[in-house]
């Protein structure tokens, strides 16, 4: 909402600047978003008179003008096709900022003669959009009249109206906060009603009181309509209104000056004497017209709107003729024009939801439906339609008709109990009960005060509905400066720390990856439909409705794709080596429990080359990130079942596997993703990756103290042993590992496989695997027949998955 | 006796002339060995008359002494310079660059998450959270948005594809306020809680994206006032920028979830890109908050009678570019490595009260 400091001073007498009231309307609530101030802007120009110009000696379309200036006589060059002796214009010295320019004017020869200073027009000072010449001003202006002065350019404030206060888009309600707040005194002028001298022939039927419950009208004919006088224009036109002619002027100076929103129709338009208003309709059948046709509308905007049942439509007619939507336009057909003679001018007062909903259904604002939608004051109605008369036969004469109303207005907010200790015990404020009540009435509220107090507000306080609101109305009057700072009771950190087992194992997780090589990334919770399908998602339940990007439209079900897109991306800005991670959540379904935490790692394996020579396999580098993260995380990583095969189809079938507690208990599948996935999102392999269900990752078992059990460091040497065997090439290593260090869980401490080799001296098909086996001895040094036997125990247990000692 | 000292400078000199360990050994074999020189002197001290004895013995076992030490000082000196040697052709050229190591980090607003919660939890607050996919009840009409108001505009919603069966249609939380509701509902105050997590708004432009981070604290307690809120904050605030003291001021603002309701601004000069707190004469608006309203306490089973609190919320991918001056909000989120290696953490850069916050 914009406003002029001239209009404002017309509802508060105040000596306040510009600064000071913004200062004020912040610290009151009314946010401000801009001053503009265009007196600023125009300070350096003045009023001057050219007293000759001669064509320029270098130029045909240059004149050199000599030009009475508040600085004395100074020679310019001029272009302007309109320059000639005697004209009165304005005036720029050297060194002012010209704001339609944009430039700073200097001292330099234009074809050899030195303009001192710049005529301007009317678009050099942005005081209209283009110009064909320089000002033409009038002749008894006095030479170094400041610009701003002439033009009545005058400071304007831009605030944002938060959706409880309809009554701040009206100066008289912004008027009222600031004198309450201590900026002035309120002086809205009273409204005088204007008599009317015969019945109004027109008269209105309400239909659909749920929509609007009561509308007054009166004609008023015999007006003079056309442009309306320079006041008013400039008022308008300094809030970036344009004016239109007389009668549309009034009411958007009226719904500007008291939030009241008005109509004004063309009576000779008028098909009949009644006016209807109704719910829109569905035609229900009838010749060329199909069943459930919407009836249509020609607003005054130019645009047809097709009605639904549930907006507020104005209709002629009989009620046959949509006329306008109530509370939100007008219908072209009857609007007014400079020939119009005899208005209806309408005052109503339509639904706050039944507006808002209007305005979003067809795309629809307008200054009207603005307020409606936020909640006009319903007891304006009447003194609306006086103040409105009052205007029209003060700029178009005319002779009004008595008042017709329909309907009632909703009934006024109701009084309520209020205990003025509320203040201070929600504000920690302590204020005098006066200076409460003070605030309050200055308000418009009514007080009676008993134990407790009752309070009825205003009738355009219809968000007052209880003691918060009141205690915010005094606080926010009395000033939050004034708040105290009250330590909140010390209750120290809690003992335990406040992050529960999962949010600190997140915790531990991230620091961990980053430390191990990878960066953290952040990406949308969202992602393209058809890439969700890709990761065993695309249900049309977790589809947004309206996306913000056609790209964005599904709830994610993996983080991988976004990870897998970002390192694609890196790759195409020439770092192809990307190594990323991600602990956020992905979505099953649309329920709370749907949503799982995963921490999802991604490697693009491009290292840069090396003098030393090869890396370590990426794959397996990846896999030792992961059982180390693992670890880190409490999981129970010696009872974790790894199983190849079976990971879903955007894993690699023949690189890529699972860790699980069971086949219903999956904790992450990790590996090389998919060719064909990566290629559908634009991205080069290979990429290895992990995925983390966090919530499927058993936390460790709670202990009742922290003590941790008694370490068993055998004082004893360990020892190893090698062995070589020969399996079928299609056996897991895992599993050959696993059974031998099974074949002796005291004494077997680790099973390191530091060989597999296929080729000559092992047959076709089968692979050689050599295993270090870590023996730790532990009540006494093993003699040679006990390492014996061990041996044989281990190569017994190999036995059993297939695997034979090598010869 | 000339034959001894003529033998002991035979030797000395042999020595000393030998230019590996073998040749060493070799001299000690011939002198002291079996059938060495010193050897035979050595034995042939058995045949002598005790006088005899008496007077050579010393000066057969002084030869040998200073044989064997000869000895040994050559023998180390050659291996020193064997060991010299080798080392020399040894010599790996160490400008050589080493295996490069891939450097990770921490994203700053998760850096930032876990500097909030940091300080919180040395106020005392506990760490909630909720569903990113929210009802209508939860995300709105609990938090005093009636259906169909206008303050429900103000929150640009996305909306999940409507329940074929009820219709119902889900939305993305448009702030983690809902789990404030939810806190409230499941747990008896005094509560002391924030609630961190993603949110999302239907905007996108230089300040603005689909998905943001917010976090929202909740107090509520008998007797917990406005002047309370204005001490956690100014006091979170300070803390979380890292001065003694924050020239802050709270405005009066709307939320349908608060009355009274304020927005908190703090003084600054941001001119030169930087973030110059206490000083200048703008100010910015960091946060919302205010008194938590009596219906949405009524909503979750809370007696306004008797409990009364604050809540307050801020955007923490904004602080995070606040603080550590990164001047745009949308490479948050597109996964930039050379971005991300410089705005990132160190992964040791965890909060803690000892060595600070980052």
């Amino acid at each position: 909402m914009k406003f002029t400091l001239s209009w404002l001073k017309e509802h508060l007498e105040t000596d306040a600047e510009i600064a000071e009231v913004a200062e004020a309307m912040t610290m009151a609530g009314l946010e401000v978003e801009d001053v503009h101030d265009p007196v600023a802007a125009l300070a350096p120009f003045t009023v001057a008179r050219i007293v000759s110009a001669e064509r320029h000696p270098n130029a045909d379309r240059l004149q050199v003008c000599q030009v009475d200036t508040v600085d004395g006589l100074k020679e310019i060059v001029c272009g302007a096709p309109n320059a000639r002796a005697g004209l009165t214009t304005i005036y720029a010295p050297i060194g002012a900022w010209v704001p339609g320019l944009g430039v700073t004017l200097v001292e330099k020869p234009v074809r050899g003669v030195v303009s001192n200073g710049m005529l301007c027009s009317a678009a050099e000072l942005e005081l209209a959009g283009e110009s064909d010449g320089i000002l033409d001003l009038a002749d008894d202006l006095k030479v170094g009249t400041p610009a701003a002065g002439v033009f009545g350019a005058e400071p304007v404030i831009d605030f944002e109206v938060t959706p409880n206060r309809a009554d701040w888009l009206g100066m008289a309600g912004i008027a009222r906060d600031l004198a309450a707040a201590g900026l002035g005194r309120l002086k809205t002028p009273d409204i005088q009603p204007v008599p009317g001298t015969f019945p109004s022939p027109i008269t209105v039927r309400i239909e659909a009181p749920e929509m609007c419950p009561v509308f007054a009208g009166r004609l008023i004919r015999g007006v003079k309509n056309g442009p309306s006088p320079e006041w008013l224009q400039r008022r308008l036109t300094a809030i970036g209104l344009r004016p239109i002619n007389r009668l549309v002027d009034v009411t958007n100076l009226v719904a500007y000056d008291r939030c009241r929103p008005l109509h004004v129709y063309d009576a000779a338009k008028l098909v009949g004497s009644e006016i209807v208003v109704r719910g829109g309709q569905v035609s229900e059948g009838a010749e060329h017209i199909a069943a459930g046709t919407h009836e249509h509308l020609i607003a005054l905007d130019g645009k047809t709107y097709a009605v639904d049942p549930a907006m507020c439509v104005i209709a002629d007619a009989a009620g046959e003729r949509p006329i306008g939507l109530g509370g939100v336009m007008g219908g072209e057909s009857t609007g007014c024009a400079d020939e119009t003679v005899d208005v209806f001018v309408e005052c109503a007062w339509f639904d706050p939801l039944v507006t808002a909903q209007t305005g979003r259904t067809l795309t629809l604002t307008s200054d009207a439906q603005y307020r409606f939608a936020r909640g006009v004051d319903p007891a304006s109605v009447v003194p609306g339609l006086e103040l409105a008369t009052r205007l029209i036969l003060d700029l178009c004469g005319g002779e009004p008709s008595e008042i017709v109303v329909a309907g009632e207005g909703p009934a006024s907010p109701a009084a309520f109990a209020f205990d003025p200790a509320r203040v201070g015990a929600l504000t920690g404020l302590s204020l005098a009960d006066d200076r409460i009540a003070e605030i309050l009435s200055q308000l418009g509220f009514e007080i009676a005060r008993g134990s407790p107090w009752t309070v009825t507000p205003p009738s355009w306080r219809r968000d007052a509905e209880g003691p918060a609101d009141l205690v915010e109305e005094v606080a926010r009057i009395e000033g939050y400066g004034k708040l105290p700072s009250t330590p909140l009771p010390d209750l120290g950190a809690p003992s335990k720390g406040v992050l529960n087992p999962r949010q600190a194992r997140v915790r531990a997780a991230r620091r961990a990856l980053a430390a191990m090589g990878y960066a953290e990334a952040v990406t949308w919770s969202f992602t393209k439909q058809s890439t969700a399908a890709l990761f065993g998602g695309g249900d049309d339940r977790l589809r947004v409705e309206n996306p913000i990007a056609a790209d964005l439209d599904c709830m994610r079900p993996s983080a991988l794709a976004n990870l897998i897109q970002a390192a694609a991306r890196n790759a195409d800005r020439g770092h192809p080596d990307a190594a990323l991670f991600e602990i956020g959540p992905i979505y099953l379904d649309d329920s709370p429990t749907g949503q799982r935490t995963v921490i999802a790692g991604l490697v693009a394996p491009r290292a840069p080359r090396h003098w030393s020579g090869g890396a370590e396999d990426a794959l397996f580098a990846l896999k030792g990130d992961l059982m180390a993260l693992l670890d880190a995380l409490g999981a129970p990583t010696a009872s974790l079942q790894l199983v190849q095969g079976q990971n879903r189809d955007w894993w690699h079938p023949g690189r890529s596997a699972r860790l699980q507690l069971g086949p219903k208990n999956v904790i992450v599948e990790f590996g090389a993703l998919h060719p064909r996935v990566l290629k559908a999102l634009d991205a080069d392999g290979p990429m290895l990756a992990f995925e983390i269900v966090l919530d499927a990752v058993p936390e460790p078992r709670g202990k009742a103290t922290k003590a941790r059990g008694a370490a068993s460091l055998a004082p004893l040497m360990p020892l190893t042993r090698d062995f070589a065997f020969v399996v079928e090439d299609g056996k897991a290593t895992g599993d050959l590992v696993r059974a031998i260090a099974g074949a002796d869980k005291t004494l077997i401490t680790d099973v390191r496989v530091f060989d597999v080799y296929r080729g000559a001296g092992v047959a076709e098909g089968m692979k050689s695997v050599a295993l270090e086996v870590v023996i730790q001895p532990r009540d006494a040094t093993l003699t040679e027949a006990e390492i014996e036997a061990l041996s044989s125990k281990v190569v017994a247990a190999a036995g059993k998955v297939g695997a034979v000692l090598r010869g | 006796m000339t034959d001894l000292a003529q033998l002991e400078l035979d030797l000395i000199n042999a020595i000393g002339g030998a230019e590996t360990a073998a040749a060493v050994e070799e001299l000690r074999v011939s002198a002291l060995g079996k059938s060495g020189s010193i050897s035979g002197l050595l034995k042939g001290m058995g045949a002598m008359s005790p006088d005899e004895r008496r007077e050579r013995g010393p000066v057969i076992n002084g030869l040998r002494d200073r044989v064997q030490a000869a000895l040994a000082a050559r023998k180390a000196e050659l291996e020193a310079a064997e060991l010299d040697a080798r080392l020399k052709a040894e010599h790996v050229d160490l400008t050589l660059p080493p295996r490069p190591r891939r450097k990770g980090s921490v994203h700053p607003t998760m850096q930032v998450m876990d500097e909030m919660i940091a300080l919180f939890a040395d106020m005392g607050f506990a760490v909630a959270e909720g569903p990113d996919i929210e009802d209508d009840f939860h995300n709105f009409t609990a938090l005093n948005f009636p259906p169909k108001h206008p303050a429900r505009e103000m929150h640009d919603t996305f909306f999940l594809t409507p329940d074929p069966g009820t219709g119902e249609r889900k939305v993305l939380r448009t702030h983690t306020s809902p789990v404030q509701v939810r806190t409230m509902m499941t747990q008896k105050p005094p509560i002391r809680i924030i609630a961190p997590g993603r949110t999302f708004r239907k905007d996108s432009d230089a300040t603005h994206t689909p998905m943001f981070h917010q976090v929202e604290g909740l107090v509520i307690d008998r007797g917990v006032h406005m002047g309370h809120l204005k001490w956690t904050l100014e006091t979170f605030v300070a803390r979380f920028f890292e001065v003694d003291d924050i020239d802050a001021r709270f405005r009066p603002h709307h939320f349908p979830f608060t009355e009274p309701s304020a927005e908190m601004d703090i003084r600054c000069d941001r001119s030169g890109g930087e973030l110059k707190l206490n000083q200048g004469d703008s100010w910015m608006e960091i946060l919302g908050c205010g008194m938590v309203h009596p219906n949405v306490l009524r909503n979750c089973g809370i007696d306004p009678d008797e409990y009364q609190g604050f809540a307050f919320g801020m955007g923490v991918d904004r602080l995070a570019m606040l603080k550590y001056g990164i001047p745009d909000l949308r490479p948050m989120f597109e996964g930039d490595t050379r971005w991300l290696a410089h705005y990132g953490f160190s992964a040791f850069a965890a909060p803690n009260p000892a060595s600070g916050l980052s």
